[in-house]
């Protein structure tokens, strides 16, 4: 079988597996829908020339309240683990995450200070735009820390990542600390969250995601032969700095904007991409789509167990709760050597 | 489309104004890191279809070189040309069309079947959106071929062992279809056999019109499959051209600071190097040993490959050195004629008749010292014992006890135990040494056995070696 039709069909697969976890979703809440009623439901919706007929009460619960938040939740899970392939990739380390370079702490330093600073930032700045941007400023601060004669060797990137990543640390705790009535807003942010979802917080990263996916697409192939160590990758004529540097931007751009809306979501653009590479191999090519499918539907996933308890629970709790089991029995039950 | 090499080989499509153009032209390369400077000022050209040796010391900058050749390294000043065109200009994808690397270190991390690492040398080839085609899969089922990879071409790299993994990166390398192959160190990991199947392919490749440059640390490896040898030293050219003009002594100390014996290799022909260990090594820091007292005559007794290596090294320590009496095609023999030494033979399986005799004796006599080799003792070869016991010096080499090489009985003991109460006993490590000592008039106790003993017991004891005998001033009071 040709990788090309072992990516067809496993992605076509994980398609439909997220489909389906999405019309199952849709239906789980405080008022229950089966789940034909949520398929006729979105099938009606604006994009799909079907018509048929269902309660306006929960067309309005899918399509407004629920369906945001699940949306939300794909692209997120998504664009998480695109960027967790990328990043493992890129750095040769099944232990790199999306947010290595220090994107997520930026974005954390962004979100809590338009919380807790008590004057509004320029340009009209509001939350999400504040942590999008100094999660960008971060990525790129750490990019010219590491950078050197235009070399920008992937360990002192690590390093430098992961000092500036633990001075932001220290950063967002004085926030907290000078937090006062608003800390209790300022955890949940950092926990990661997909509650209160509008469709507006959808629009961003739905703007952003798909281009800079269809470009590390073209990518795969050279994050192959980057597995091979940098210097063979040279010899095999990938020009090394520049398709880092343009790795780098890509996956960090699509971590911020996750990162952005829903806070840090840990754990999915670590171990969706392993569990990935376990089953379909180490091939970008057929790992980069699979991953940010399974990705989706993981997230989706976690997330309705999240809102569907008697309170709702931060869903990166759950992500890791769930995440870190499964990903232990892939280990033991899989050779460790794979990874 | 059979030329393994397709259009790329500038070789087989150069215009015919410049036939002769050599494919590979580094003038004046210099490359440093930092403060320290590897490659100053290296200059070297080599001709398409040759199979270039590139070896001398650690640090010599054999590998910075390799990189400076594949476009890796943008060098400090000089230029470095591929067919014609400047390889720090080219992108690393025009680069890499023209030259193949097989890196040194064969271990890929993750777990990519071996033909997709083969496929991943059709990158050059390829442009981003363009898709796989039929010439791209020729291309990895040939070199597969070439390499006899096909057998575990479907198996992860991860699984393979290193000669296998070596096989599939130099099969990866072939894919890329270039003119110029590098080689870093292709059988550093590799044991015998796969270290000569490497060569072997690569020197096939090279008669095919590939050009290759291998890194090899192996000197009589690189002697016997290269075309040429470039020896690189202090970041320069120390030598360059075929195996026998640039593997001398005397380039060999000068650049790698060892004392080596250059000689023909019995079996295969090519120049073959013995490096000398510090034991067999005249240390020029002890006193009784300087330049004077190493030149002497030295006559040496041996037979059946006891002696070859003793006349090596003597020959190497700068020794006047005969041999003999030796039978016609005994190894002993063969070393002293490839040294050029003067060696009294006699027929093979003949005994040491009258005249041989004679020879020896008045050898014997010339010479300051003899040294008697580790050998057995049987009629045949007697008479160069007896011949021995006229020597003013003696070393006597004992590795196993007399007793266990004595074919003769009482008579030979007789013999033995005559010329062992005056010799210096030492073991076979130790002989230069000994006789710089003995030719020196050093106390003869350093290197014989305790008398008491001796005498007490027929038991040879071992003899002592050199290094627990020091001078009194480094030993502990």
């Amino acid at each position: 079988m040709t990788l090309r039709t072992r990516t067809i069909g496993w992605s076509s697969a994980l398609t439909a597996a997220l489909a389906g976890v999405v019309v199952i979703s849709a239906g789980i809440g405080p008022v229950s829908i089966p789940p034909l009623t949520v398929a006729k439901i979105l099938l009606s919706a604006d994009p799909f020339p079907f018509a048929f007929g269902a309660a306006d009460t929960s067309r309005i619960i899918v399509l407004d309240v629920r369906l945001p938040r699940i949306i939300l939740a794909a692209f997120v899970g998504f664009a998480l683990s695109t960027a967790g392939v990328v990043m493992q990739g890129f750095f040769r380390n099944p232990m790199a995450d999306p947010s290595i370079v220090g994107v997520s702490s930026g974005a954390a330093v962004g979100a809590v200070a338009t919380i807790v600073l008590p004057f509004a930032f320029p340009l009209g700045l509001e939350l999400q735009g504040a942590a999008f941007v100094s999660a960008i400023l971060t990525a790129f601060g750490v990019y010219l820390i590491a950078t050197r004669d235009g070399h920008t060797p992937t360990a002192t990137l690590l390093l430098a990542g992961v000092a500036v990543q633990t001075f932001l640390g220290a950063v967002i705790s004085l926030l907290l600390i000078h937090s006062g009535q608003s800390l209790r807003r300022v955890v949940y942010w950092l926990m990661g969250h997909l509650g209160g979802t509008t469709w507006d917080d959808v629009l961003v990263i739905a703007v952003i995601l798909p281009p800079l996916f269809v470009l590390l697409l073209l990518y795969t192939r050279d994050l192959n032969v980057l597995l091979l160590g940098e210097e063979d990758a040279h010899a095999l004529g990938i020009e090394v700095e520049r398709t880092k540097r343009l790795l780098l931007a890509a996956s960090s751009v699509v971590t911020a904007a996750a990162v952005a809306v829903t806070g840090v979501i840990g754990f999915v653009g670590l171990i969706v991409p392993h569990a990935m590479r376990l089953i379909v191999g180490p091939d970008h090519r057929i790992l980069l789509p699979t991953s940010a499918l399974a990705g989706a539907s993981f997230l989706v996933a976690t997330d309705t167990l999240a809102r569907s308890g008697a309170t709702e629970i931060p869903v990166g709790i759950v992500t890791a709760a769930l995440g870190a089991p499964f990903f232990l029995y892939l280990l033991r039950s899989r050779e460790v050597t794979r990874l | 489309m059979n030329d393994p090499n397709g259009s790329h080989d500038a070789s087989a499509d150069s215009p015919p104004a410049t036939p002769e153009e050599p494919l590979v032209q580094v003038e004046d390369l210099q490359i440093g890191f930092g403060d320290t400077t590897v490659l100053d000022g290296l200059d070297v050209a080599i001709d398409s279809g040759t199979f270039v040796g590139l070896v001398g010391p650690n640090g010599a900058g054999k590998t910075t070189l390799l990189r400076a050749l594949n476009g890796t390294l943008s060098p400090g000043s000089g230029t470095v040309r591929v067919a014609d065109e400047s390889v720090p200009d080219l992108s690393s994808k025009a680069a890499s069309r023209l030259v193949a690397t097989v890196p040194q270190d064969t271990t890929v991390a993750f777990e990519f079947d071996a033909r997709a690492v083969v496929e991943m040398g059709r990158n050059p080839h390829r442009s981003r959106f363009g898709g796989w085609t039929a010439d791209d899969t020729a291309a990895v089922e040939r070199a597969l071929d070439r390499t006899d990879a096909q057998r575990f071409a479907d198996r992860p790299v991860t699984t393979l062992s290193g000669g296998e993994r070596q096989r599939v990166l130099l099969a990866r390398a072939l894919a890329q279809e270039t003119p110029l192959l590098l080689l870093d160190e292709p059988t550093a990991s590799l044991d015998i056999n796969h270290q000569v199947r490497t060569l072997e392919l690569v020197r096939e490749l090279v008669s095919q019109n590939k050009t290759a440059i291998a890194a090899i640390h192996d000197l009589n490896l690189a002697a016997h499959y290269c075309d040429e040898l470039l020896l690189l030293s202090n970041g320069r050219v120390a030598a360059h051209g075929p195996p026998e003009s640039v593997l001398t002594e005397t380039a060999l100390e000068a650049a790698f600071d060892a004392n080596a014996v250059v000689s023909q290799h019995p079996v295969t022909g090519s120049v073959y190097v013995t490096a000398l260990p510090d034991g067999d090594r005249v240390a020029e820091s002890e006193p009784s040993a300087d330049a004077d007292e190493r030149s002497g005559r030295v006559h040496v007794v041996g037979g059946g490959g006891t002696a070859a290596r003793h006349l090596y090294v003597l020959d190497a320590a700068g020794f006047d050195v005969s041999a003999g009496a030796l039978n016609e095609g005994d190894t002993d023999t063969e070393a002293a004629r490839n040294l050029a030494l003067d060696v009294v033979t006699v027929d093979p399986f003949a005994g040491v008749g009258p005249e041989a005799r004679a020879a020896v004796e008045r050898r014997v006599e010339a010479a300051d010292c003899v040294v008697v080799a580790d050998v057995e003792v049987g009629t045949g070869n007697l008479p160069n014992l007896r011949a021995a016991t006229a020597a003013d010096r003696v070393v006597l080499v004992e590795d196993r006890p007399f007793a266990e090489r004595n074919y003769v009985g009482g008579e030979a003991e007789r013999v033995y135990e005559t010329l062992r109460d005056r010799a210096r006993v030492v073991d076979p490590a130790n002989v230069p040494r000994a006789v710089a000592a003995a030719l020196s008039g050093g106390d003869a106790s350093h290197f014989g056995v305790d008398s008491d003993d001796d005498s007490a017991s027929r038991v040879q004891p071992r003899p002592t070696r050199v290094a627990e005998e020091l001078p009194p001033d480094d030993v502990e009071p």
